[in-house]
């Protein structure tokens, strides 16, 4: 045990692998939030005037809002008048081409492991780079262009896709969601833009990989999901962000939108600074992610990997209001040190013959907590409806804790929801029998974590997952106890 | 190969070893027996490195080096194996996918480049024919749901797999039927050569019909009290601890 103590201390302590900054002249507004902040980054992003006023109205909301404290964790509170609502790297934000993005930048994704010059990319993936507020370079988009999908940031699609974006932006997040929600709404800056047309399977995983570089700023960006009927897309979402020793605010927004017949697939690797082993600095995570089963037989699968942020307060969600349309849920959480998670999902039954899956795997270390929070909703008409949730928790050590908070709510009796839930703890004989078979301890953790939350690892597109296994082994190695 | 000299050891304030002495040769079989709570699997455990076990008195040769200084994973990356009476599970972890990262890891102990795929897969597919195990099985997760017949030709899969040069198999008969006690003892005696040496701990003579020992230790109380040949398994078959007990008392 105390042995096992040790290695889990040793194995925490190990430093995060992205906490560099790279040195970019940035482009910033002052410190604060206001009205003129927010008329400040609208006319940055030359934005038509229904824009700022959809912009402003969520200010307003925001403003007479409270900040939730329901969540199962504690931070001091935020003073937003204390961050910075916008940052651009100076040098032409927005490049025309590959080219013409600053060497700089290009060298920071390049660290990341993230080419964005499209001859060095491994096929198959099209990238959306943000860098703090804006999204810097966008592979692919001709390639894309042909099969009439569009991939781009979401200020360029607000310029060129204005119809679109007027149509679906906040029809399945309203303004006035939530706190975070309406925050972001009032001060996003940037994201991803994606639309894919009737009967279009895109044949690319489409990827954003986003990155806090400055230091006081907070990153809002939002990302909408249009798949039009019939069509199929697999998106994914990467982050990272510098080592610093205050707490960065992260409140994105993603709207994911399914008409008839469509299909979409949205994975997440979430990698943000987590503070260091006494819990000092890291991102708090605060998003809103939810997908609507618009039409008929239209599917939204979510899955996740989070690993980073000093706190996390997410639940991607579905509204299933297609009949016969289908959720899913595969996350695996992962909390070390003085890392805390609140996550889990809504799955929220509208229409008849809807389907949907939870598969929840969080795992705890150090001091960490970590909690599963979901709602299942079978509403009055949803007929026949389906769920079944599995939530199972892994503790490390015994600082740590796990907490499970299921909601359940049936208002058709013809509805069947099953629920499942295990705790449990790596045992030292599972230890001992990969010692015993020449395997080292960190492996051998390893190799127990993966095989633990494998069934969502299998959710992942190939290059991710093999990505999120280097990240579960490299987050939990050791944490034994 | 392994030279054990006074060997005592206890767990929590319970001293289970009390002074074992013994020598293992390349090339022999020695089998290890005794009544329930002799100590038997102490000894296997003890060898293994599992830490709820405190040494408190002798040491252990093996090959050349200090047994009992070495980690559980350095002393398996040595050459020790153990196979287990009750293996453990792993669940969404392939028997294969464990098997790839121990191979591996001894490979890089002795300074050799790791097996890709293909390589893998062709030793392999060799050594399940020893054991008889089936590639289905070797799919599955670890052990999980695996009947006792096949977890323990699994060990022996193991076994093959790694080629130590010192096997322990512990209690590896307990809950065999006949069937599965022939392929799981075949594969043993296919996997000896004169380099390497096997102990063998059980309760019963039986398994020695298929492992035939070289020598025969009786475990009682923690001490080896009588060492014998082959003979003294079916003495021991035939006559039931007792008759030790008593000799023991007398001495």
């Amino acid at each position: 045990m105390s042995k096992d103590n040790q290695v889990l201390e040793e194995l925490t302590s190990k430093e995060y692998e992205h906490g560099w900054s790279t040195n970019i002249e940035a482009d910033s507004a002052p410190k604060g939030l206001s009205e003129d902040i927010i008329r400040f980054i609208s006319s940055k992003k030359n934005e038509p005037a229904w824009l700022l006023e959809w912009r402003l109205k969520a200010y307003r909301q925001w403003a007479k809002m409270k900040e939730p404290r329901w969540p199962n964790v504690s931070y001091p509170p935020i003073n937003y008048q204390d961050i910075i609502y916008y940052s651009a790297p100076k040098k032409s934000p927005k490049a025309k081409s590959i080219e013409e993005v600053d060497p700089e930048l290009i060298k920071t994704f390049e660290r990341l492991g993230i080419s964005l010059t499209e001859q060095k990319r491994l096929t198959g993936i099209a990238v959306d780079a943000v860098i703090d507020s804006v999204s810097v370079a966008t592979t692919f988009k001709e390639t894309l262009g042909e099969l009439g999908i569009i991939f781009c940031s979401f200020g360029e699609a607000v310029q060129k896709h204005p119809e679109l974006v007027k149509k679906y932006m906040g029809s399945v997040v309203p303004v006035s969601d939530n706190y975070f929600a309406a925050l972001n709404s009032a001060v996003f800056t940037d994201g991803s833009f994606c639309y894919i047309p009737k009967g279009v399977r895109c044949p690319m995983e489409l990827s954003t990989y986003f990155r806090i570089n400055a230091a006081n700023t907070g990153q809002f960006e939002r990302t909408l999901i249009v798949a039009d009927e019939g069509s199929y897309v697999s998106y994914l979402e990467g982050c990272t962000a510098p080592m610093r020793d205050e707490n960065q605010l992260h409140a994105a927004v993603v709207e994911i939108y399914a008409m008839k017949d469509a299909q979409v697939k949205y994975s997440t690797v979430q990698n943000w600074y987590p503070g260091d082993a006494k819990g000092v600095g890291g991102i708090y995570n605060f998003v809103t992610k939810r997908g609507l089963c618009a039409g008929d037989g239209s599917k939204i699968s979510w899955t996740q990997v989070e690993t980073g942020s000093a706190i996390t307060w997410k639940y991607p969600s579905c509204i299933l209001k297609g009949d016969n349309s289908m959720g899913e849920f595969y996350s695996v959480a992962v909390t070390n040190n003085f890392q805390q998670a609140d996550t889990g999902t809504k799955m929220i039954h509208i229409g008849k013959n809807t389907k949907s899956r939870i598969v929840s795997k969080g795992i705890s270390a150090g001091h960490s907590q970590n909690s599963y929070r979901g709602q299942v909703h079978i509403m009055k008409r949803a007929t026949n409806a389906r769920n079944f949730s599995q939530c199972d928790s892994l503790l490390m050590g015994d600082k740590c804790g796990a907490h499970t908070f299921p909601y359940i709510d049936v208002e058709n009796n013809s509805s069947k929801v099953e629920h499942e839930a295990t705790t449990s703890k790596i045992g030292e004989d599972q230890i001992f029998y990969c010692l015993q078979r020449g395997i080292d301890e960190e492996s051998a953790v390893a190799l127990i974590v993966n095989g633990y939350a494998k069934e969502v690892l299998n959710q992942l597109p190939m290059e991710f997952a093999v990505e999120a296994q280097k990240l579960l082994a490299l987050t939990l190695e050791g944490s034994v106890g | 190969m392994l030279s054990i000299k006074n060997l005592q050891a206890k767990i929590d304030d319970n001293q289970i070893l009390k002074g074992i002495n013994l020598e293992v040769k390349e090339g022999e079989v020695h089998a290890i027996m005794g009544p329930n709570g002799s100590g038997k699997s102490t000894l296997a455990s003890v060898l293994a490195g599992r830490e709820e076990f405190e040494v408190v008195e002798g040491s252990v040769q093996f090959l050349g080096k200090d047994l009992l200084a070495m980690s559980p994973e350095e002393r398996a990356r040595e050459g020790l194996f153990m196979a287990f009476q009750y293996p453990v599970e792993i669940p969404g972890v392939s028997t294969i996918n464990f098997m790839k990262t121990a191979v591996n890891q001894m490979r890089a102990h002795r300074g050799q480049p790791a097996l890709d795929a293909v390589s893998f897969l062709s030793l392999m597919k060799e050594r399940m024919k020893l054991v008889e195990i089936d590639q289905s099985l070797l799919n599955r997760a670890l052990n999980e749901g695996f009947s006792g017949g096949e977890k323990k030709r699994n060990e022996i899969f193991q076994m093959a797999m790694l080629e130590p040069r010192l096997a322990i198999l512990d209690e590896t008969d307990s809950g065999l039927d006949i069937d599965a006690l022939r392929i799981v003892s075949n594969g043993v005696n296919k996997l000896r050569t004169k380099n390497n040496a096997v102990i063998v701990v059980t309760h019963y003579q039986r398994l020695l019909e298929y492992i035939v020992p070289d020598f025969v230790h009786v475990l009682y109380k923690g001490k080896i009290v009588k060492s014998g040949t082959k003979e003294l398994a079916l003495e021991l078959e035939a006559k039931g601890y007792d008759w030790i007990k008593d000799e023991v008392a007398i001495a």
